[in-house]
């Protein structure tokens, strides 16, 4: 799974935030968990376009009344980030999990990429 | 609503705060004067602060905390959070690889000071979705009144 960060690409319309992520790869698949402070369910946007992985969120934050920011170190309210997933993997069959504002992704290997003990015969 | 906080120094300021960082850094200046408990660049949690007549408003993100564990302190006008973050990489094993690791796990504490006129027996704190909010109300008499004219 190759990280396509969009660092110095064409300048983005809306300023966005890149998450930070942890992968991790097993025998079985891939965990994605991904940063997501702020967003919602119903603000999270997962795609899969073929090859490419995107995530899209919007920060939703409960504010009552409107405000004035003193102090501000996050400063967009888009999180965006994507990837380019590989053969082997299982696009159709993604899993998300999103809690706490972390989102845990579980991208399973197509069966037949899992490993197999292959027999030797005695001929 | 929340959109115009989250963004207030505008797109071209935070722009310009971040070239100015950039020439700073290459020219050994000593940069931007800054909150003094915020001088890092990338701080486990980011903080955002608001504030209304009423009301100042501490926004913490930090995902993926054990909130029961989480320590919130307002001593002399200065918030500290303060917690843990267990890290969810799997211990070392065989046909595991990590192939990356950015996100922050461990202990941290962050603080801010308030302005002076917060109420230290008004404080609460709710955490929703990652986000740790933290209300602290301002003092009476800090509140802007309207004075009729007879």
């Amino acid at each position: 799974m190759r990280d396509t960060k969009p660092n110095n690409a064409s300048p983005a319309p809306t300023p966005f935030m890149v998450p930070q992520v942890d992968v991790v790869e097993d025998s079985s698949g891939i965990t994605l968990l991904a940063d997501l402070p702020g967003v919602k369910k119903d603000g999270l946007d997962i795609k899969v376009d073929g090859q490419t992985l995107s995530l899209e969120g919007t920060v939703a934050l409960d504010a009552p009344q409107p405000f004035d920011a003193v102090f501000a170190e996050v400063r967009a309210s888009r999180y965006r980030r994507s990837f380019t997933l590989s053969n082997e993997l299982d696009s159709a069959a993604i899993d998300a999990q999103l809690k706490d504002g972390v989102l845990r992704l579980r991208i399973p290997k197509v069966a037949e990429a899992q490993p197999r003990r292959i027999e030797v015969r005695v001929g | 609503m929340y959109d115009s906080y989250l963004s207030v120094p505008s797109g071209f300021l935070s722009d310009l705060d971040r070239m100015r960082g950039d020439i700073d850094s290459l020219f050994g200046w000593g940069g931007t004067s800054r909150a003094i408990r915020s001088t890092g660049g990338s701080t486990y949690p980011a903080i955002n602060v608001g504030q209304s007549p009423e009301a100042v408003d501490v926004y913490v993100f930090a995902p993926g905390i054990d909130a029961s564990r989480t320590e919130v302190t307002l001593d002399r006008g200065v918030l500290t959070i303060s917690g843990e973050r267990a890290s969810d990489l799997p211990a070392e094993a065989p046909k595991t690889s990590v192939h990356g690791r950015e996100r922050y796990a461990g202990k941290f504490r962050r603080a801010v000071a308030l302005p002076d006129d917060v109420d230290p027996n008004q404080v609460s704190a709710t955490y929703r979705d990652g986000v740790l909010r933290v209300n602290v109300r301002r003092r009476e008499a800090a509140q802007p009144k309207r004075i009729a004219i007879e």
